[in-house]
C-alpha cells in the first residue's frame, strides 16, 4: 500500500477523526461478533491508555451497534470509530478483523497486523511507544494468548463487496444512478419509468452490474453498438444494465452483445423490424459451444419456457433494444397485434443430433465457434405436423405445403423461413440420405404455381392483379413461381425432444434489402 | 435506499418544434415518395391541385429507396438543402 488512504470517521459521541496527523498512528478495525477482537479489546485500551497522548488512536469498529456493545463490555475510555459503511475497510484492504496498521509521524505505514501474533504485536507496538517517547509500555503481554487467527471482514462479505466496490472511486460504472426511495418500491418505480416489457424486472444495482461485467473481458464503456430508432449508443455497461434487468447470469452476457451487434446492422434492420405494423421480431438462434457452457436447452420445450438462458438471453436484447434504441410499442414500435416474440425469442440448435453442417458452418463459421444468428420473423412457431411420412421426399413435400401460408399462400418471393426440425423427423430425412439441399429444392418444388394460380380472383383480392395478368400471355401465366425466390431463403436447423413427429416453422418478415436480411455475429471466447 | 442504474442511453430527446405556418406555400416544395404503392398516385394528385391554387410554387420529387428503412443521411441533406417546404406521402 504505497500511500495510506485518507479518511474521516466519527466516533459515538460525534466526534471527527481524520487521518493523517502529524502524529504517530495506530489504524486498527474490529467488529464486535469476533472472538479475538474482543479478547484484544483490553490491550488497544491499555496501548490508549498509555500512549493516547502522544499516538494517534483511529480504531474503527464495522457496526454501529458493535461499537456499543464494546465500549460497555469493556469499559472503554478508546473512542471507537463508526465505519460501519465499511468504506474505510474497504480502502484499506482490510480481510481480516482484527487488523492494526502502525504508522510513522511522517504517514507511511510501519507495520500492518492482521490476527493476533502476540510476540509481533509486542514488538510493533514497543516500537511504536519508542517512536512517541512515550517509554516502556506497562502492559501484561503474558496474559493473551500467543496466537489468534482473526475474521472475516464485513467489507469482504459477498453480500457488501460489490457495492463498496462500485463506490470505490475506479467503478467502471457510469451510468446515472437513480435513487430509490425508502418508501418507494423498485418493481413499481421501474414501471413507471418505462424500463419493462410488462412483465418485472430484476433491480439493476450497481452490485449486481458489476457482477454481470464481469462475464465480458471488453471495457465497461466500449460501445458495441448504436441502437435505432434513438441512435442510442449501447455501451457494454448499458447492455450488462438490461441484461440485469431481464434476469441473465453474467455468462450469457457474451451472448446478448452479439445478438445486439447482430441487429444493430443496416443488414438487419432492426429499426425496420420493430417499426413494422406486421409484427416482426429477432428471433435468435445460438450456435458453438457456448450452448452447453450456459447450459441452453435446445431439446424438449427448446422454442417454449422454463430455460433461464433461452428466456434471459432473448429478453435482454428486446429490453436493450427498448431502452437504448427507444422502440417503444405506441412509439415508433407500430405493430397491429404485437407478437409474443417480442417478449423473448432465443434458442440453440442441437448441432449434436443433426446430420447435417450447423446454421453457423453453413454460414461461413468454423464448428468451434460461438455464433448467434438473427432472423427478423413475423409468426412462429408455426407447427407441422407430418406423422405419416416415411420418405424424405413426402416430409419435405409436407414441409412445402405447410409454408406455402407463409404471410398468405399467394404471397410467393415475398418472404423467407426458418425451420426447426425435429429429431424425430430428422431420423426420417436420414434414412433417405436427405440433407439441407434435397430439403429446399422439394419445398421449392411442391410450392411452386403457375403464374395463373396467384391471381386475385373471387376468393381472395390477393395475388397478382387480373388486369396484370390479363396483359400476360399463355406462356407467361404457366411460369411455375416456387414459394420463395431462393432456395437459400429457407434456413434449417435441428432442435427439439426425441419424439413428436411435427416440425416448426417461423415466417419472415420482408426479406432482402428493402426489409431484413439475416445477421451472424460471432461472439467473444 | 437502493440504487438502481439507468438502463436508457440517458439522452432526453430535444424537443421537436413544429416549424411556424405562415398560412402560405411559396418556393420549393419536396414531394417525398417513401415507397409505399401507390404514394406516387397520391403525390401526382397532390401536384397537380398544388399547381393550380400556388402557381409560383417549384416542386421537386423524391424517391426512398425502401419505406422500410429511414431515408439515407444524402437524401435528407439533399431535401433541407433544396426546399422550403415538404410533403411526405405514405399509401398504401
Amino acid at each position: 500500500m504505497p500511500q495510506l488512504p485518507p479518511f474521516l470517521l466519527q466516533d459515538a459521541q460525534g466526534g471527527r477523526h481524520s487521518f493523517p496527523s502529524d502524529r504517530p498512528a495506530l489504524i486498527g478495525f474490529v467488529k464486535e461478533d469476533c472472538p479475538t477482537c474482543d479478547a484484544v479489546m483490553p490491550l488497544l485500551e491499555g496501548l490508549y491508555a498509555a500512549l493516547g497522548s502522544a499516538v494517534d488512536f483511529f480504531v474503527a469498529g464495522q457496526t454501529a451497534a458493535g461499537n456499543q456493545l464494546l465500549t460497555a463490555r469493556h469499559g472503554l475510555t478508546l473512542p471507537l470509530l463508526d465505519d460501519s459503511s465499511l468504506k474505510v475497510s474497504f480502502a484499506y484492504d482490510v480481510e481480516v478483523v482484527p487488523t492494526l496498521c502502525v504508522v510513522g509521524a511522517d504517514g507511511q505505514l510501519q507495520e500492518r497486523l492482521v490476527g493476533l501474533a502476540r510476540d509481533e504485536w509486542r514488538r510493533a507496538l514497543e516500537g511504536l511507544a519508542v517512536a512517541a517517547e512515550a517509554g516502556p509500555l506497562a502492559l501484561d503481554w503474558e496474559s493473551y494468548p500467543q496466537w489468534r487467527p482473526g475474521c472475516g471482514s464485513r467489507s469482504v462479505d459477498p453480500a457488501v463487496a460489490d457495492r463498496l466496490r462500485a463506490q470505490a472511486e475506479n467503478s467502471p460504472l457510469r451510468a446515472r444512478r437513480i435513487e430509490v426511495g425508502d418508501a418507494d418500491d423498485a418493481f413499481e418505480l421501474m414501471y413507471d419509468l418505462g424500463f419493462s416489457d410488462g412483465l418485472p424486472l430484476v433491480p439493476p444495482t450497481p452490485e449486481r452490474v458489476l457482477r454481470m461485467l464481469e462475464g465480458t473481458g471488453r471495457d465497461a464503456q466500449e460501445v458495441v453498438a448504436v441502437v435505432p430508432p434513438n441512435m442510442g449508443e449501447a455501451t457494454v455497461e448499458k447492455v450488462a444494465i438490461n441484461a440485469v434487468l431481464a434476469g441473465c447470469r453474467p455468462e450469457y452476457l457474451p451472448v446478448v452483445i452479439a445478438g445486439l451487434q447482430a441487429v444493430c446492422t443496416d443488414d438487419f434492420n432492426i429499426h425496420g423490424v420493430m417499426a413494422t405494423t406486421m409484427g416482426a421480431s429477432p428471433v435468435l438462434v445460438v450456435n458453438g459451444p457456448v450452448r452447453h457452457r450456459l447450459g441452453m436447452n435446445m431439446q424438449l420445450g427448446v422454442l417454449g419456457q422454463g430455460n433461464r438462458a433461452n428466456a434471459s438471453i432473448g429478453r435482454a436484447l428486446r429490453l436493450a433494444i427498448r431502452n437504448l434504441g427507444g422502440a417503444v410499442p405506441g412509439g415508433t414500435e407500430r405493430s397491429t397485434f404485437g407478437n409474443p416474440m417480442k417478449f423473448t425469442m432465443c434458442f440453440p440448435e442441437w448441432e449434436e443430433r443433426s446430420p447435417w453442417p450447423p446454421l453457423h458452418v453453413e454460414r461461413g463459421f468454423a464448428p468451434e465457434d460461438s455464433v448467434v444468428t438473427a432472423f427478423a420473423m413475423s409468426s412462429g412457431p408455426v407447427l407441422m405436423v407430418d406423422q405419416d411420412a416415411r420418405s424424405g421426399a413426402h416430409l419435405a413435400g409436407s414441409f412445402g405445403l405447410c409454408l406455402e401460408s407463409a404471410l398468405h399462400p399467394r404471397a410467393h418471393f415475398a418472404t423467407e423461413a426458418l425451420m426447426v426440425v425435429s429429431p424425430e423427423h430428422v431420423d426420417t430425412f436420414v434414412r433417405d440420405d436427405y440433407g439441407k439441399a434435397e430439403i429446399r429444392a422439394r419445398i421449392q418444388e411442391v410450392s411452386a404455381r403457375p403464374i395463373g394460380e396467384l391471381v386475385a380472383d373471387e376468393v381472395s383480392a390477393v395475388g397478382l392483379k387480373r388486369a396484370a395478368a390479363a396483359a400476360m400471355d399463355a406462356t407467361a401465366l404457366a411460369r411455375q413461381l416456387p414459394k420463395f425466390r431462393r432456395a437459400e431463403d429457407i434456413h434449417i436447423v435441428v432442435a427439439g425432444a426425441e419424439a413428436g413427429k411435427f416440425s416448426a416453422a417461423f415466417h419472415g418478415w420482408v426479406t432482402g434489402e428493402v426489409g431484413s436480411i439475416p445477421v451472424s455475429q460471432k461472439m467473444e471466447d | 435506499m437502493l440504487t438502481i442504474l439507468d438502463p436508457t442511453d440517458e439522452r432526453t430527446p430535444p424537443t421537436r418544434q413544429v416549424t411556424p405556418r405562415t398560412g402560405k406555400v411559396t418556393g420549393n416544395v419536396a414531394f417525398l415518395d417513401i415507397s409505399k404503392p401507390k404514394g406516387n398516385l397520391l403525390l401526382d394528385r397532390l401536384q397537380s391541385l398544388l399547381e393550380v391554387s400556388a402557381p409560383g410554387v417549384r416542386i421537386n420529387r423524391y424517391v426512398k429507396p425502401t419505406f422500410a428503412k429511414p431515408a439515407p443521411a444524402e437524401l435528407r441533406a439533399k431535401i433541407a438543402g433544396e426546399n422550403d417546404f415538404i410533403v411526405e406521402a405514405l399509401a398504401d
